[in-house]
């Protein structure tokens, strides 16, 4: 069970400047411990302590926003590309 | 390279990582006040993209703002996917992440600095475009990194349109800053 994962420039700093890593598991959310464990301190950054993703960040699974697909909740399948990307937002 | 800062100028600021001056092009510039005047009254929103490493803006991309409001702005999450996906398989990252007030000055207000701190654009210009006199749009280029927000100057390249219909706040007059 291999997820390929693009990192956003501003979580590069978690993973060695590595752009696309990997990490295993059957959910998003053991996706995240997968990830924590090899790049400490990518998942707070992500989710937040009572267990959601953070409002200003965007989770895709290949294509899907993973709002509307269960959020950490969302299954994973093997060959499954995750994106992790800010949401680019502000108002006067 | 040497800090051709004029006195009492720019301070050679310890937020200027990649350079502390936005080199576009005046098409460029031209695009964004465009995108920003057909947008009002609601805010617009978009990207310039260059290839990665350079700094160096080329690739104008107007975003939707899925918010469609006067005082917010949002990327449409599906439309940031596909363009993020193009800007990967062209070696291409954000040089300039900008946006338009409609109603007030050309500055980053506290929710844009708060949400571009907490998970934002490192590297990119954050530009502020004010729409709010309807003659003149107003241009500004930031850098915003853990909630400090350091303003740049803002170096045009090319010929501007003639009859120039927007102009920049705190712009150098000629010195060309390079502070790489």
């Amino acid at each position: 069970m291999s997820i390929e994962v693009r990192v956003p420039t501003i979580l590069r700093s978690h993973t060695g400047n590595q752009k696309l890593v990997t990490g295993e598991g059957e959910t998003l959310a053991e996706l995240f411990d997968s990830l924590e464990a090899q790049h400490k301190g990518i998942k707070a950054r992500v989710v937040t302590e009572e267990g959601s993703l953070h409002r200003f960040v965007n989770v895709y699974v290949n294509d899907e926003d993973v709002r509307f697909i269960g959020g950490l909740e969302a299954k994973l399948s093997d060959g499954d590309q995750v994106t992790i990307l800010p949401a680019v937002a502000g108002g006067m | 390279m040497s800090h051709a800062l004029s006195e009492g100028f720019w301070p050679g600021d310890a937020a200027c990582t990649l350079a502390c001056v936005l080199r576009i092009a005046h098409e460029l510039v031209e695009a964004m006040v465009a995108h920003a005047r057909a947008d009002h009254p609601d805010e617009a929103c978009g990207l310039i993209a260059g290839p990665e490493g350079t700094g160096e803006p080329k690739r104008h991309i107007p975003m939707i703002n899925a918010a469609r409001s006067t005082t917010f702005y949002e990327f449409d999450a599906e439309e940031w996917k596909q363009v993020y996906d193009q800007m990967w398989d062209n070696d291409e990252e954000v040089v300039v992440a900008y946006h338009s007030h409609t109603h007030t000055e050309a500055y980053p207000s506290r929710s844009d600095t708060g949400i571009a701190s907490q998970l934002g654009l490192p590297g990119a210009h954050y530009v502020l475009v004010t729409t709010r006199d309807p003659e003149v749009a107003e241009v500004r280029s930031f850098r915003i990194a853990d909630e400090v927000v350091t303003e740049e100057p803002i170096e045009v390249t090319g010929a501007p349109e003639a009859v120039q219909s927007y102009k920049f706040a705190h712009t150098p007059d000629s010195t060309v800053y390079d502070c790489s």
